[in-house]
């Protein structure tokens, strides 16, 4: 046991409805990848819908991605000091009216295991509103990725949940990827604990 | 006064591997049906546990030189003063292994004195102040202490209930040092008779954890002829056992 004193994390609020003052006042943090990322040019488009179905116009999403080599900047990886030096990896955007935010990013690459494997190419998000007393965790994972098949944190997943997980390509528009985060219902979104 | 991202901060000797599940009790459950947001919010299926791979023991860093002079002086931030109860606001961030947590960015926004937002969606009819934004950032230092200077925020009406209304609080932001660390809360004010009817305070099951969202008025902190000051420390996920977690 340490020595030193020791409490347990605070207690997580809502965000409430006005969080834009502080966290959001303008959408820089949308962009992700600089001029000069390397890597293949996405933009995520996430909608977060209620238990009614209604989009959510005050909600906030961070995303945490690697590199295109799967690369975090922190020094917790051991591969951080060859990590794509113009790309930082974090991204914060609010909702707008239709209960839509949007990323321009680069797909990231497969982030090691820690077991010998990779895992498949996957975005990491933090979504909070009002009336979500504490963040709520989520991946994006990316259709059509054979990678899919042999991840390790989906196969925790109950098979008929797993494609709450999974964005898939705009059709109407090249590089787009469309997502719909559900906070309730049948196709009710996989929210995780860490 | 904008902070950029980015890698060249380099703010911790350890590099964790796992960071150990806070006790539940701390933390409000999502669905809390007398705060009537959640119910349509909230999700209905159990959380999965996630094992902390390297996706969940990174997280975003910044540089020591993104933020501005008046970023944590919020009373310095227009050409004249807000109207209200100038406060100094300070404190320490540490994990749950008392370890401080240098160079982490706090970034906190509340209501004026009037109890009015600046913002488009705040409906409430309070004065604006126009020497006053409401948001601010802060960094740790090398031990782990924040500071801020501010005005105390007022207590506005909300729609949750008939006469329902928010105790004065200040909403914070921290990141820590790795994705699993980041917490978003609010700081509440000793003495003040609408927590015991606040749902989103209320929403905290353990007396002890309610507690310890309220700051202490600081003899030390105040400063004589000037501002009250008051103590709020924060505590962040911690890299080993707790002697707090619950058995399962």
């Amino acid at each position: 046991m340490s020595e030193l004193a020791t409490e347990p994390c605070l207690a997580s609020q809502t965000v409430g409805p006005f969080f834009h003052l502080g966290l959001a006042p303008d959408d820089r943090w949308r962009h992700v990848a600089g001029p000069h990322t390397s890597g293949e040019r996405i933009r995520l488009r996430l909608t977060i819908v209620d238990g009614d179905g209604r989009p959510i116009p005050d909600g906030l999403i961070e995303i945490w991605q690697a590199d295109a080599q799967g690369r975090y900047p922190h020094p917790a990886d051991p591969l951080a000091a060859e990590a794509d030096p113009t790309f930082s990896g974090f991204g914060r955007s609010a909702t707008n009216n239709e209960g839509v935010c949007e990323f321009e990013t680069i797909m990231p690459g497969r982030v090691r295991d820690g077991r010998g494997g990779a895992q498949a190419s996957h975005i990491n998000i933090s979504l909070f509103a009002r009336g979500l007393l504490a963040r709520l965790i989520s991946r994006v994972y990316f259709a059509d990725d054979p990678a899919l098949a042999d991840d390790a944190i989906l196969a925790l997943v109950p098979e008929s949940r797993r494609s709450t997980l999974i964005a898939r390509r705009d059709q109407a528009m090249t590089g787009q990827w469309v997502h719909e985060i559900r906070l309730q219902g049948p196709l009710e979104t996989v929210f995780f604990e860490v | 006064m904008g902070v950029d991202f980015d890698r060249r901060s380099c703010h911790d000797s350890g590099v964790p591997t796992t960071y150990p599940r806070s006790d539940w009790h701390d933390q409000p459950a999502l669905l809390y049906p007398a705060y009537h947001a959640t119910e349509r919010r909230a999700p209905r299926l159990p959380l999965i546990q996630l094992p902390h791979t390297l996706s969940e023991l990174t997280g975003p860093l910044y540089g020591h030189n993104a933020l501005g002079d008046a970023d944590n002086d919020l009373t310095r931030q227009h050409v004249n003063e807000p109207i209200g109860e100038r406060i100094i606001v300070t404190g320490q961030v540490s994990d749950e292994d008392g370890r401080p947590v240098p160079h982490t960015l706090i970034e906190l926004w509340q209501a004026n004195a009037a109890g009015r937002y600046r913002h488009a969606r705040d409906s409430h009819p309070a004065p604006i102040d126009p020497n006053f934004t409401g948001a601010g950032r802060a960094m740790t230092d090398e031990r782990g202490q924040y500071r801020f200077i501010t005005i105390k925020p007022g207590a506005y009406p909300w729609r949750n209930h008939p006469n329902a209304w928010r105790p004065a609080h200040i909403h914070f932001s921290l990141f820590g040092s790795c994705f699993v660390t980041r917490l978003i809360t609010q700081m509440y004010f000793p003495g003040d008779p609408l927590l015991d009817s606040d749902p989103i305070y209320q929403s905290i099951p353990g007396a002890r954890a309610r507690q310890r969202l309220i700051a202490h008025l600081d003899p030390v902190v105040t400063q004589a002829d000037w501002a009250l000051g008051y103590r709020f420390d924060f505590v962040l996920r911690g890299r080993e056992a707790t002697p707090f977690e619950s058995p399962r």
